[in-house]
């Protein structure tokens, strides 16, 4: 390989026509995209391209593509574009960006933000917009000095010519920069150069973050504003009959309400009026045909449909040929509830509805898909409805609603309101109001030979598909929601015979990716059982999974590291027991080992969690080990605490009381530790969830030789 | 008319006397750093500081607050000075950080209260604080880290 990358004129329009045919120019022009410059009152910025802009005061605005939800992109985006820009970094900020074709996400051909996808996405375009923008900054400053370009170099926000040594401010050369015409080759930098990018660096968001100044949607405020709350049906499903608002416009600063295709908005001066009214409001509803869904049932119901055959999902060897040849089979169910994302910020969207146009502030990963579905209500062009997208406080899936439901809602409310309106949604709204994780069932069969050695594993799986009915159902291929499979048709482990059915039941309650996605569930399910595998075998866990990543070299590496730092196979204190859990997914590998002890009434501590990940390049080392830490504990959450259940098809969880996070005082020691790689970066939000539950059921067993297969694990299994 | 001192100054807010103190700095007075989380007092986004101690605002009624001093997240310093905010932008704490106001005011209080917490003192102070997000490594190592700032900052 040469010693510098060197990207032509076919990679960037082949990186262009894979963003949704956004033309060449449109990259570069110094009017891109909705992206133009801007005055302020430090001084002017030009717009270098549709990712940078650079100010006469030497302020480097780098445009993210992507949403903050806390996964720190706002510093690793801009840590790339200035790995190549080479600007001062004290003097970069970030700003999101506005909704254009420009910023598609360079795989998915839209706006959006997730699957773990940002940092392999613009693992190239930012350092090249970075790149390209400094070539022209060079280009600019020669052109003034009358000098070649090549005699000049650029430093920390300077353009150097070498042999005058003259030098220029990137802010003085801005202006002119941005009337040329963009280079067509650029050359990247070889990585053993990287001077920003892999070296451990301050989140720009901190300090805003710190306080109180840092803007999420719910705290938007536009002139004129009311605020709304939405009563909405009980049951998935029902709609409104008959409204009587008499109490509800009586109380002070209510000022109407309105039916809406979800329910009745409240409209009030400000929230309080609003949440007051609401609790006044009398609605009868039909509740239609979900009015007598229930959880225990479905419990059953998917225990049934488990044991009958489904759709082939993934099928090696002749497993029925193995499983009759088997020296000894055992068999396990396994299962998972609904879960609701519960990010800490409410969801909320603020809309100011116009004639011909739509203005709307909300905290979204969905910005192409919110502008669509926004855009239908309205009435209007998508190209009228702009979005500003704000700090999300906590995203894990929720906000990349497909059906925009929090947005599309909030339109039709300031349709009704007539002014510009925020809807904000309550905790209990939140936790009532659907597009959950899916609940899933797991059965499975292992057969051995007779040594104890694992020869077939087939494994059924019982749940909702996440793309059905939405615009992503075209995923959905010969019957197969891969979401649904995903972690379990591609079992990483060396199985001769490997069988994976799926059922996928429509059932009227709305689910939606949560962090981690299908393996949420089959990282539970299969680590779990493989664990039982290994002991029903006579076998060691972690030398089991060793011997089945004979084939797989990265993520038996996290293995071992992880075994090696948690001194897998030494002596624990008395009671305490260690459960390992390896699992592969959004192109990374984690290895997690959990120690954790039960107390005689059934109460689970988890005293330490040892995590190892290979997630290829890493841009941000500080926010990666943030993200497994963050991981752990969300997945630790859903194995110790939450669950949303069904009665009469109405939620029975609330608030924080009945739908309980980890805190402080259950919070483990984490110990994260990266194995370095030269491959592209891969995923890093999500990762971190699906071994953690587990590694702790795997624990709980080698304490107390109790097997857990529900999850949220509860006292009463234990005590 | 309600009167009280926000962040050291007199504020007066014409709203109902039961109005929950949040949505009062949040709406009438647009101080918004100060989060919604759950309403019922069971998140702690929304600590602020009634005459030095944390109080949930989102079930304090403004009645409560008349003529005492209230400090919120803007009121902690001027310029990100307090040690846990140099703290928490030393150990990078916060993730999506809408709880971290709250986080913060909690800490503020332990802190004034005991300038050398044990990991059980900060468990006991924290606990009625969520973060999502998972930050709670983070904020249990800055506010060691804050207590050494503190005392540096000391005269002694």
């Amino acid at each position: 390989m040469s010693a510098a990358a060197t990207v032509g004129r076919r990679g960037f329009l082949k990186t262009s026509a894979a963003v949704g045919g956004g033309l060449l120019v449109s990259w570069y022009g110094p009017h891109l995209g909705a992206m133009g410059d801007t005055v302020s009152a430090e001084g002017k910025d030009f717009a270098i391209n549709a990712f940078v802009r650079i100010g006469t005061d030497e302020t480097v605005t780098v445009i993210a593509a992507h949403s903050e939800m806390g996964q720190g992109v706002y510093t690793s985006l801009p840590m790339l574009l200035n790995e190549e820009l080479q600007a001062d970094w004290s003097k970069v900020k970030v700003e999101a960006a506005p909704v254009d074709k420009v910023y598609n996400h360079p795989v998915f051909g839209m706006q959006m933000t997730g699957g773990s996808t940002t940092s392999a996405a613009e693992w190239e375009r930012y350092r090249k917009m970075g790149a390209v923008a400094r070539v022209m900054l060079i280009q600019a400053a020669a052109k003034q000095w009358n000098v070649g370009p090549e005699t000049c170099e650029a430093k920390d926000g300077v353009v150097i010519q070498r042999t005058s040594n003259k030098r220029a401010t990137y802010g003085s050369l801005a202006s002119a920069a941005a009337q040329l015409t963009p280079p067509v080759d650029v050359k990247l930098k070889n990585p053993k150069d990287f001077t920003l990018v892999g070296k451990p660096t301050r989140r720009l968001d901190t300090p805003s973050k710190t306080n109180g100044t840092a803007q999420f949607g719910l705290d938007v405020h536009v002139p004129g504003m009311l605020t709304a709350v939405v009563m909405r049906a009980p049951v998935f499903g029902g709609r409104v009959t008959k409204i009587d608002a008499t109490e509800t416009l009586k109380i002070p600063g209510v000022k109407a309400v309105e039916q809406v295709p979800s329910g009745v908005a409240v409209i009030a001066e400000r929230f309080w009026p609003a949440k007051l009214g609401r609790e006044k409001l009398n609605v009868e509803w039909d509740l239609g045909p979900n009015a007598s869904l229930s959880t225990e049932q479905m419990l059953r119901d998917f225990s049934t449909m488990g044991k009958t055959p489904g759709t082939i999902a993934k099928k090696a060897g002749d497993p029925a040929a193995a499983l009759q040849a088997a020296a000894k089979t055992i068999t396990a169910e396994y299962d998972v509830p609904y879960l609701a994302h519960a990010m800490m910020e409410p969801l909320n969207c603020v809309v100011d509805l116009r004639a011909d146009s739509c203005e709307i502030w909300t905290g979204t990963q969905f910005e192409t898909v919110d502008r669509a579905n926004a855009a239908k209500v309205a009435g209007l062009a998508p190209e009228k409805v702009q979005i500003h997208t704000t700090l999300l406080g906590g995203g894990f899936g929720r906000r990349a609603n497909p059906a925009s439901d929090f947005v599309v809602e909030a339109v039709h409310v300031a349709k009704a309101a007539k002014a510009p309106v925020k809807v904000v949604w309550t905790r209990e709204d939140d936790l009532k109001g659907g597009w959950y994780r899916p609940m899933w069932h797991d059965q499975f069969v292992a057969g051995f030979d007779a040594e104890g050695n694992p020869t077939v594993w087939t494994h059924t799986i019982v749940g909702q598909s996440i793309m059905e009915g939405t615009l992503f159902e075209g995923f959905i291929k010969n019957g197969i929601d891969g979401a649904s499979v995903e972690g379990a048709a591609d079992l990483i482990y060396g199985l001769p015979n490997l069988q994976v059915d799926l059922h996928s039941p429509k059932i009227g309650v709305p689910v939606q990716w949560w962090r981690s996605v299908g393996h949420s569930h089959t990282g539970f399910s299969v680590e779990s059982f493989f664990d039982e595998v290994a002991h029903a075998g006579g076998k060691d866990p972690y030398e089991l999974r060793r011997k089945l990543l004979a084939n797989q070299p990265r993520m038996l590496a996290v293995l071992d590291l992880a075994a090696k730092k948690a001194n897998w196979g030494s002596k624990l204190p008395d009671g305490v027991g260690r459960g390992i859990a390896a699992h592969f997914s959004f192109d990374s590998y984690v290895a997690q080992v959990v120690e954790a002890s039960v107390e005689k009434n059934g109460e689970v501590r988890v005293h330490r969690v040892v995590c190892a990940l290979d997630c290829g390049r890493v841009i941000n080392p500080d926010t990666v080990k943030a993200q497994m830490e963050g991981g752990i504990i969300f997945g630790l959450t859903a194995a110790l605490k939450t669950e949303i259940t069904l009665k009469d098809g109405r939620v029975e969880q609330n608030n924080f009381n009945d739908y309980q996070m980890l805190r402080m005082f259950e919070s483990p020691e984490i110990e994260v530790y990266l194995v370095p790689s030269t491959e592209n970066p891969t995923g890093v939000g999500e990762p971190g969830v699906p071994p953690v539950a587990p590694a702790l059921v795997n624990a709980i067993f080698a304490c107390t030789g109790k097997r857990i297969r529900r999850l949220p694990i509860r006292s009463s299994d234990l005590a | 008319m309600t009167s009280f001192f926000l962040n050291g100054k007199s504020v007066q807010v014409d709203v109902d006397p039961s109005t929950p103190l949040l949505w009062v700095l949040r709406d009438s007075l647009e101080m918004t750093g100060t989060k919604f989380g759950c309403g019922m007092a069971l998140c702690g986004a929304c600590t602020v500081h009634l005459d030095g101690r944390a109080i949930r605002s989102c079930v304090a009624p403004l009645s409560r607050v008349a003529s005492k001093r209230v400090t919120t997240i803007e009121g902690l310093s001027d310029n990100l000075t307090h040690p846990l905010q140099k703290a928490w932008i030393e150990l990078d704490v916060p993730q999506c950080g809408y709880c971290q106001s709250g986080q913060i005011m909690s800490a503020a209080v332990l802190l004034a209260e005991n300038s050398k917490p044990t990991d059980k003192d900060i468990d006991e102070a924290m606990s009625g604080n969520i973060c999502r997000c998972g930050t709670y490594p983070r904020i249990r190592k800055a506010i060691h880290r804050a207590a050494v700032l503190a005392g540096e900052g000391r005269p002694r």
